[in-house]
């Protein structure tokens, strides 16, 4: 297939974009990765997305699709030839949507929280991380049944849900000087967080913290430069 | 063996009714279970420790939770018959990506209506709650359904809201045919299907129930 048939805009920083990079990786397609400008949206893609008119969107021929984990159950129905990314039990399926969707919508919603809190609400945030955290080690015991990772012997689709926050997992780390992913209490997941990053699929599009970590003080005096809200 | 299927849902729930038409087109049996949502029961709990919320599909003793993860479930479980979903990958990420803005979207944007003061938050809760269907409409366009010629996976997320539009309407003080008449069509053409009108809850019951959960949270 010719490489400009399949297209993702994003942006390197964005675990979002991550998310159909690995999966196309895993599928072996080759793709243009189309960076959009930090601060500004393109005509592409307020033409492909114009409802949300967020990266990532994959741009398939000519079609647009969008939503991180909408475009990876796409690559795994159309690709077949490759690895599934999916399980193929639709129970297995359904816990692996769930706790992807508990991901999206809890656990990094409270990572965002703590980046801009302090004082107490920054401690609630970070309890809220940390319990979650906790869910998701049982949650990989259960997926995992002793395997490498949440979908079993190879990447799967909760293992890109989660695992694509985890440059950032480490620069809030750094810049909250706590320690998240922990020997001591989640254990699988320090060890699944390490084969995740070293693997191949993954290997190309996981930023480098040290890279992240710089960007994130962008984006912070960027977030700072805004008038502040109205009290 | 026989399956074993369980509803725990709450009547006036707009993501419980989902599953419910879901089920009903699939024929499948199941055991409903009326959940008191003020007082959550140790079932409910047990099955959904997560997020505590129905509907909560347990299916030979296993629990599925949120209602578009069960339509899913459901649908490539009993995948002989009535597919919910279409086949074509394309298609696919495309109801998919519209059911998710209901789910984003329409659930917010209503709470907002109904849980706002009159006033400026009660007209810019109503500005986005219009913004929001209008974007719906512009995606349903000249089609009977969101799904094209038949009902699909985009009106089975979005037609349960229907009943709770005339207590979002009435809260709000708008008429909603009048800002979005394309919904409203779409809506009374789903309704002519026997398992929606089955489904759907009377809104004058769900009316009152918006009135206390509005005294609840001291609104009134």
């Amino acid at each position: 297939m010719a490489k400009n048939d399949v297209k993702v805009l994003g942006a390197w920083p964005s675990p979002y974009v991550m998310r159909p990079r690995i999966a196309l990786n895993i599928k072996s397609v080759n793709y243009e990765f189309l960076e959009e400008t930090f601060g500004s949206k393109s005509e592409l893609l307020l033409q492909s997305n114009p409802v949300h008119k967020k990266i990532p969107v994959l741009i398939h021929g000519d079609k647009p699709i969008c939503e991180s984990m909408i475009i990876v159950e796409y690559i795994d129905e159309v690709w077949t030839s490759g690895p599934s990314i999916l399980p193929s039990d639709p129970y297995d399926r359904a816990i692996q949507r769930f706790w992807a969707a508990y991901v999206d919508e809890k656990w990094f919603a409270a990572m965002r929280g703590l980046r801009s809190a302090q004082g107490e609400e920054r401690k609630a945030f970070l309890d809220q991380v940390t319990e979650g955290l906790a869910l998701l080690e049982e949650a990989f015991g259960k997926c995992s049944k002793g395997k490498a990772f949440f979908g079993g012997d190879r990447i799967g689709l909760l293992d890109i849900a989660f695992g694509s926050f985890l440059g950032w997992l480490k620069v809030t780390e750094k810049v909250n000087g706590v320690k998240l992913l922990d020997e001591a209490k989640t254990p699988g997941l320090v060890k699944w967080a390490e084969r995740f990053c070293a693997d191949a699929a993954v290997k190309s599009v996981m930023p480098e913290t040290e890279k992240l970590l710089e960007f994130s003080k962008v984006l912070a005096a960027k977030m700072k430069g805004a008038p502040p809200p109205k009290n | 063996m026989a399956d074993e299927v369980v509803l725990l849902d709450f009547w006036a729930s707009m993501f419980g009714m989902r599953v419910r038409i879901a089920l009903a087109e699939k024929g499948i049996k199941y055991e409903y279970k009326e959940q008191d949502v003020f007082n959550k029961g140790p079932q409910l709990l047990q099955t959904n420790p997560i997020h505590k919320k129905v509907p909560v599909l347990i299916h030979n003793g296993k629990p599925v939770c949120e209602s578009l993860i069960i339509i899913q479930y459901i649908d490539e479980v009993w995948k002989d018959k009535s597919p919910l979903l279409p086949s074509d990958p394309y298609q696919r990420a495309h109801a998919k990506f519209w059911a998710d803005f209901v789910d984003k979207k329409v659930y917010q944007v209503s709470k907002r209506v109904w849980t706002s003061t009159k006033g400026e938050e009660r007209e810019a809760a109503k500005k986005d709650y219009f913004e929001t269907f209008k974007i719906l409409e512009g995606e349903l366009g000249d089609k009977p359904y969101f799904g094209g010629e038949t009902f699909g996976f985009v009106d089975l997320s979005l037609i349960p809201f229907y009943s709770w539009f005339y207590a979002i309407e009435t809260f709000g003080e708008f008429n909603l045919e009048a800002e979005c008449p394309k919904i409203i069509a779409w809506a009374k053409r789903c309704l002519h299907k026997e398992i929606v009108a089955k489904t759907l809850q009377d809104e004058k019951k769900v009316y009152e129930l918006v009135g206390q959960l509005r005294k609840l949270q001291g609104l009134e």
